[in-house]
């Protein structure tokens, strides 16, 4: 993934989660972040889609372990088109 | 939607530093200040991640700055928690502070039902009931194959009864406002084309059931139909539909929708809220009009059927269409008067006009002062302005000195502007939503647009005469009918400063006395050349031997001192003496605020008889009375409800 997208995911996620984006890394996840539950989860779906134009499966939106995959999976869905 | 920032368009707008600007604002209590960077950061970025930000710190502010405070409560079958910090995000812009209660998933029946629900305890100002088509009526959406036309009309009107005993139980319960999701249509009918072949296809009945829901919803007071039919239509059903979030979280709506979702929602919470616009204030280059009228001429400037002059007709017609709801429009531009006037008088392509204006503003004063000058002559507050104009320069400065002027958003305030958005900026925007129309709101623009004429006509005439004339006041006069009587009794009621007696009748008393032979109760009705008045005067007098008395004689102080008080007591003299009398009498009664009538008798000839402590008495003698009506004023006289023969003014 590059530098970009991943502060671009970050800064979403400091948005949805209410975190300032400087305690947010690639490696953030449900686990250490409180404000992480499945409502949020589908909020910061939303908002991953809205941002980046993209939309996510069911089987991704399972893949969102943490913020690195997000933005992995961002790529990987803005390379190719379907 | 693909994110605009990332190639730099605004250089000067960084969502991170406006974010910190506004945590920093709040920490030193500069709340109104956090508060406008809050909602710029906002208009910027309107998307999910900001409102969540956006609703975080409302929630610092709320108790700090001044914001309209509104309850919602949401009951729905489907998901709807994701658009709920987009709606109270938007309602911050609007000067909203929104507090929403979500009801439980699909509890929507129980939390009706249940006067002690948590719907109610909420103690709502407006209620939105959510309810998607298929969940509304399964068997019309899912099964609809197998239905006979009867069982699909019968299922179809147990949909109706269903709402309306939800809405009859929740008005028992609640005097908040309901807002109902009408039905949408299925995008693939279960038969096919064959399906729009009949009124009794799948989408006939669905579309059956909200005409029922309108018919209902209009028979009881503060119920609303959202068209959620014509609301997917508008930004296509595929796209506006998600299915795997659907299926996978009960959200039908794409995360790309979600703000129109919300945005439509606003078009109803703005009127109840009362944070409406009543004027529009447009710029009029590049605005109104494409060019500039002071450089490329009036023949220059593009306004027409053709692009680029379509675009400003475009919003030509917004404006048209919201003054007809009862906003007024009114211009401020910096311009050359007469560049501005004969562009707006003379131009082909134009389709507003100054008489649509209620005020007009043409000078080279900076826009805030004009705005300030535009809200005193309309009697209306600042906040209740609207501002529309093509330079970012002037919305920001309008902006930032009058911070409660509505500036209608024009998109990427650094690219080329485009015209084609103006249309679709004012059509979108809340502020100009209405829930219900009176009739006086169809024709305030005229009013106020004819009485600007009139008192700008006045000022360009050598003499009074000569304006009367101008003003070609044509004055029907009739007897008082069951048509008029209750307007003659409310005249008589309100009428305080042009009114001889000063006394109030009810329908009843004004029935009776027009019943008795020897009474006259006459109504007037003045219009003209710049519009209708309507029925603005009574006059009641009764006859006693040889003397006429005037018992009641007011005008409406919207046509005083235009000489139809002169031609209406001409005309009670002259009848008077017509049967057979020899005196015209009447009481002035003072009051407080009856000055203007005072000299009334006097200046028409009247000799004082007597006085007392409560008025003086005045008498004409009939038979020496040059009294007249004036003869720039075209009188008409109805005998009964049939208009009898039109006399000339100043007659015999």
């Amino acid at each position: 993934m590059t530098a970009s997208t991943l502060e671009r995911v970050r800064s979403v996620a400091s948005d949805i989660f209410g975190v300032p984006v400087d305690k947010i890394t690639a490696e953030s996840s449900p686990q250490t972040i409180d404000n992480w539950d499945s409502m949020q989860h589908l909020n910061l779906v939303l908002a991953i889609e809205e941002k980046f134009g993209v939309q996510l499966d069911p089987e991704d939106i399972e893949q969102m372990k943490n913020i690195g995959a997000v933005a992995t999976l961002v790529e990987k869905l803005q390379s190719t088109p379907r | 939607m693909a994110d605009s920032n990332s190639n730099s368009k605004r250089a000067e707008y960084d969502p991170a530093s406006l974010r910190a600007e506004v945590d920093r604002l709040i920490a030193h209590s500069a709340f109104d200040v956090a508060s406008r960077r809050l909602a710029e950061l906002w208009r910027r970025d309107p998307a999910s991640g900001t409102a969540s930000f956006v609703t975080s710190r409302l929630d610092e502010l709320r108790s700090k700055v001044a914001l309209t405070k509104v309850k919602l409560a949401i009951l729905r079958s489907f998901t709807v928690e994701p658009m709920v910090p987009l709606v109270r995000a938007e309602a911050f812009a609007y000067g909203i502070d929104l507090a929403v209660h979500v009801g439980d998933f699909n509890t929507y029946i129980q939390d009706i039902v249940d006067g002690q629900s948590s719907l109610y305890r909420f103690a709502p100002n407006a209620v939105i009931l959510a309810v998607r088509a298929d969940q509304a009526a399964p068997e019309l959406w899912r099964d609809f194959a197998d239905l006979t036309p009867e069982a699909a009309a019968q299922a179809a009107a147990r949909v109706v009864h269903s709402y309306e005993q939800w809405i009859a139980t929740f008005r028992k319960h609640s005097q908040s406002a309901l807002i109902i999701h009408s039905l949408e249509r299925p995008s693939s009918p279960s038969l096919g084309v064959l399906d729009s072949q009949s009124e009794t296809g799948q989408s006939g009945f669905i579309l059956q059931i909200n005409r029922e829901l309108q018919r209902i919803g209009a028979t009881f007071h503060g119920v609303y139909n959202l068209d959620y039919d014509a609301l997917v239509a508008r930004h296509g059903s595929e796209h506006w539909h998600d299915e795997r979030k659907w299926l996978t979280a009960r959200l039908p709506i794409a995360a790309s929708h979600l703000l129109d979702m919300a945005r439509e929602w606003m078009r109803f919470i703005v009127p109840l809220s009362g944070r409406t616009a009543k004027a529009l204030v447009v710029d009029l280059d590049n605005t109104l009009w494409g060019g500039v009228v002071g450089e490329d001429g009036v023949a220059g400037i593009q306004v027409g059927p053709e692009y680029p002059g379509a675009a400003y007709q475009a919003l030509q017609r917004a404006l048209l269409d919201i003054s007809r709801k009862g906003i007024l429009l009114a211009v401020c531009s910096k311009n050359n008067l007469d560049d501005a006037m004969e562009a707006l008088e003379k131009h082909p392509g134009m389709l507003v006009r100054a008489k649509h204006f209620a005020a007009l503003r043409i000078n080279w004063t900076d826009k805030s002062q004009n705005l300030r000058e535009i809200a005193e002559e309309l009697n209306i507050g600042i906040d209740a302005l609207a501002f529309l104009d093509d330079n970012p320069f002037e919305r920001e400065q309008v902006r930032a000195a009058l911070p409660e002027v509505t500036v209608i958003d024009l998109s990427h305030n650094d690219l080329p502007k485009n015209p084609l958005e103006y249309a679709t900026a004012i059509r979108d925007c809340a502020v100009f939503e209405r829930l219900t129309l009176s009739a006086e709101d169809q024709q305030r623009t005229e009013m106020y647009a004819a009485q600007k004429q009139r008192s700008g006509a006045e000022q360009s005439f050598q003499s009074k005469e000569d304006f009367f004339r101008f003003l070609e006041q044509e004055a029907e006069l009739e007897p008082m009918s069951s048509l008029t009587l209750a307007r003659v009794a409310q005249l008589t009621q309100k009428t305080n400063q042009f009114n001889l007696t000063t006394r109030r009748y009810t329908e009843p008393q004004i029935a009776e006395m027009a019943k008795q032979p020897e009474w006259q109760v006459l109504s007037i009705r003045v219009r003209d050349r710049f519009g209708d008045h309507g029925l603005v005067g009574v006059a009641i007098a009764h006859d006693q031997g040889e003397q006429c008395e005037v018992d009641t004689f007011l005008l409406s102080c919207r046509v005083i001192g235009r000489t139809v008080e002169t031609a209406l007591l001409a005309h009670l003299a002259e009848s008077a003496a017509q049967r057979g009398r020899k005196r015209l009498v009447g009481w002035f009664l003072p009051t407080k605020k009856n000055a203007p009538a005072r000299d009334f008798y006097q200046q028409h000839g009247f000799e004082r008889q007597e006085a007392n402590g409560s008025g003086s008495l005045w008498t004409l003698d009939l038979n020496s009375s040059t009294l007249r009506c004036p003869d720039w004023i075209k009188l008409k006289v109805s005998v009964g409800n049939s208009a009898a023969e039109t006399r000339p003014g100043g007659k015999n």
